[in-house]
């Protein structure tokens, strides 16, 4: 492992109290999953076409952008494509400056944590408040999300409340939820009259109408897509659906894998800017498409259903990695077993391929993915991608885990194992000399013991029994 | 900028994927009759903590008077140009609850709509029974922050307009033809549970959701 990572597992590891508040938390998301998909055929069915209409979306994907961009344009939404996150940062950076935007909220969207855009605007002069409850208490805590879908997963209630009070200390201490809340929704409601902007996210792109589709429970991304005169979203250029009829079965996935919920408290579909006569809304809209990356996991035949996934969250709630470090370990925007295929992908295997060897490959990941994306096999190809020598492939940093000890050992393996009486041998003498054989492996002995070697062979044993090859 | 959208969708292109089969779409549809589908509709609603009154033609303005004095709000915004902002008129001006109209641009009041109304009504365009939704198309006679600002959020829902799943209304309603600049499902109250998991309700948008639901 590399130092940043080890160390982040060190210390997750090292903290008790997080690690049972996560397990308390994962236990809940988990029970209410599976309490609003009573029925496990209706659920296997759901889930089948759900990963048909993405797979039905990227199969088409280029055409459905530009069937997507021109339906924009005529109801009046400005489309920005950006290849970069730095690129993404500066197209929304001069879009604010030629409103001369001071002040903006912002509505939850990891693309936008993907592009780190706060730091960017924040280093010019433009105030960045996130609106979004736990984006907002993970702000004040100047930490990053922990989670996709509860940025704040990570922080207890009294954290929460010593966070406030600290912040603020004109308003009386209070550990009380409902006041916490109270708190924030006063002063948030001030910030959304103020803002000369705001900044959401999109869970989905509709190809047919030029339709953004917002998912959430506050109520803050509709006032930040509604209050402020000028609108612009940002997101990844995977998030396209062909059909407004496509949206249904994807938000029931989307809101059930997430957070158990039937459906969220709203689902805003913003179809333009304020229409001549309208009284609110704004006046602008701006929609930025970022790809950094996207377009090369397309590339891949199998990785591409990387590409197919909702961000609801289902992988890190069911995973036992994560639930034993949660997301800041991991190092990244994504964490958990969306992050570990993603991540790679995106940053290069050089970087981040290790992610993919957080895993022990249980399956929970791939069995609750809403989209069927088959999390365990990706992870296992990234590790393939991360040795492999031949030159082909699309994944960035190819080969770069290939470690010269390991590639000896698996050849000296495959020399033996094709070779029955040199292997006989070979067994017989580990048998034989067991004793001598080192007590100290690496990390592996650190807490555990050596594995003991039999004291006879299992070809011995079952030649005993009388059993025999054939 | 334009390099950019060209360098995309150009990789986008390259990639040559054999043409999977057509994608078979459906109409999730329940076979529901009205009284089933408003029981669900209330059940969903009332499990999360919306408010669903049964009431008719001739009594919602009365219910909905009582309703607002018995959680002390003083005024009420409201569309005045749609049928029922003219009943409204007529029949609640005597009832000591303030009505305010939404007619001005946003810009020309925002602070007293933040601050000051307490609560309002909107119509909408029906309901879907198997996740409690109410479906709003703000237009320029009921405009969006209606259903957002006030902390109570009162709603008028005929019960013929409810339909068995969103995957049903869409159809029915032929949203495909032509979508407002802004559509809306509405299933509850504002609420979050961002902090330790604790189900809290009112963070930005309305604390009450109350449905009148009229035969």
């Amino acid at each position: 492992m590399s130092g940043e990572f080890h160390d982040g597992v060190v210390k997750a590891l090292g903290d008790d109290a997080l690690r049972q508040h996560l397990r308390r938390a994962m236990d809940s998301l988990i029970a209410k999953r599976l309490a609003v998909f009573p029925d496990q055929d209706a659920l296997q069915e759901l889930r089948r076409y759900g990963m048909a209409i993405r797979g039905n979306a990227l199969s088409k994907l280029p055409q459905l952008l530009e069937r997507f961009e021109a339906r924009c344009e005529e109801n009046g939404i400005h489309v920005h494509w950006a290849e970069t996150t730095d690129e993404a940062n500066k197209t929304v950076f001069e879009i604010l400056q030629s409103h001369d935007v001071k002040r903006l909220v912002k509505g939850k969207s990891m693309v936008s944590e993907e592009m780190g855009l706060n730091h960017f605007l924040e280093a010019k002069g433009i105030e960045c408040l996130e609106s979004d409850l736990g984006e907002f208490i993970i702000q004040l805590a100047g930490e990053t999300p922990s989670h996709i879908v509860m940025p704040a997963l990570h922080k207890s209630k009294q954290e929460i409340a010593e966070l406030f009070h600290e912040k603020f200390p004109d308003i009386p201490y209070s550990d009380d939820v409902d006041e916490l809340t109270a708190v924030a929704r006063g002063i948030l409601r001030e910030k959304f009259m103020q803002a000369d902007a705001g900044i959401s996210g999109v869970n989905f792109l509709i190809a047919e109408t030029g339709t953004l589709c917002l998912v959430e429970n506050e109520g803050n991304g509709r006032m930040s897509t509604t209050v402020p005169p000028l609108h612009i979203a940002v997101t990844g250029i995977e998030k396209v659906v062909e059909e407004l009829a496509d949206v249904p079965p994807l938000l029931s996935l989307l809101t059930r894998s997430a957070t158990g919920q039937p459906i969220t408290t709203y689902f805003n579909m913003i179809k333009g800017p304020r229409q001549p006569g309208e009284k609110d809304g704004p006046q602008e809209v701006h929609l930025v498409l970022l790809d950094n990356g996207r377009s090369r996991i397309f590339a891949d035949e199998e990785l591409q259903a990387t590409l197919r996934c909702i961000r609801c969250g289902a992988c890190i709630n069911h995973c036992p990695i994560y639930t034993r470090l949660g997301g800041h370990a991991y190092g990244t925007v994504y964490p958990g077993p969306i992050g570990s295929i993603l991540e790679p992908q995106k940053e290069g295997l050089e970087r981040l391929g290790e992610l993919a060897e957080a895993s022990t490959l249980c399956g929970a990941c791939g069995e609750v993915c809403p989209v069927r994306i088959p999390i365990p096999k990706l992870l296992n190809r990234l590790r393939w991608e991360g040795v492999r020598r031949d030159g082909t492939g699309e994944t960035s940093g190819q080969g770069r885990r290939r470690k010269h000890s390991e590639s000896l050992a698996w050849k000296a393996w495959s020399s033996l194992a094709s070779r029955p009486a040199l292997y006989r041998i070979a067994v017989k003498s580990a048998c034989r000399f067991r004793r001598m054989l080192p007590q100290q492996l690496g990390p592996w002995t650190h807490v555990r013991k050596a594995p003991e070697i039999a004291e006879k062979p299992l070809r011995e044993l079952v030649e005993v029994q009388g059993l025999t090859d054939e | 900028m334009n390099e950019s959208r060209r360098q995309i969708l150009d990789r986008l292109r390259a990639v040559s994927r054999e043409e999977g089969g057509v994608l078979q779409r459906r109409v999730d549809r329940r076979v529901w009759n009205q009284d089933e589908k408003v029981q669900r509709f209330a059940e969903c609603m009332s499990a999360v903590r919306a408010e669903v009154y049964r009431t008719s033609e001739v009594s919602w303005v009365n219910d909905l008077q009582r309703i607002l004095k018995s959680k002390g709000a003083g005024n009420l915004l409201y569309a005045p140009a749609k049928a029922h902002g003219k009943l409204l008129r007529e029949d609640l001006s005597s009832s000591g609850i303030e009505l305010v109209p939404y007619d001005l641009e946003v810009e020309r009041w925002k602070r007293r709509l933040f601050e000051q109304m307490d609560a309002s009504i909107t119509g909408c365009r029906g309901a879907i029974a198997e996740t409690g939704s109410l479906i709003l198309w703000p237009d320029e006679d009921e405009p969006r922050l209606l259903s957002l600002i006030p902390p109570i959020h009162c709603v008028l829902l005929r019960a013929e307009q409810i339909y068995s799943t969103f995957s049903e209304a869409i159809d029915i309603q032929g949203w495909a033809d032509g979508m407002p600049t802004n559509a809306l499902l509405i299933s509850g109250p504002s609420k979050s549970a961002d902090i330790a998991q604790v189900l809290a309700y009112g963070v930005h948008g309305p604390k009450s959701l109350v449905i009148l639901i009229i035969p």
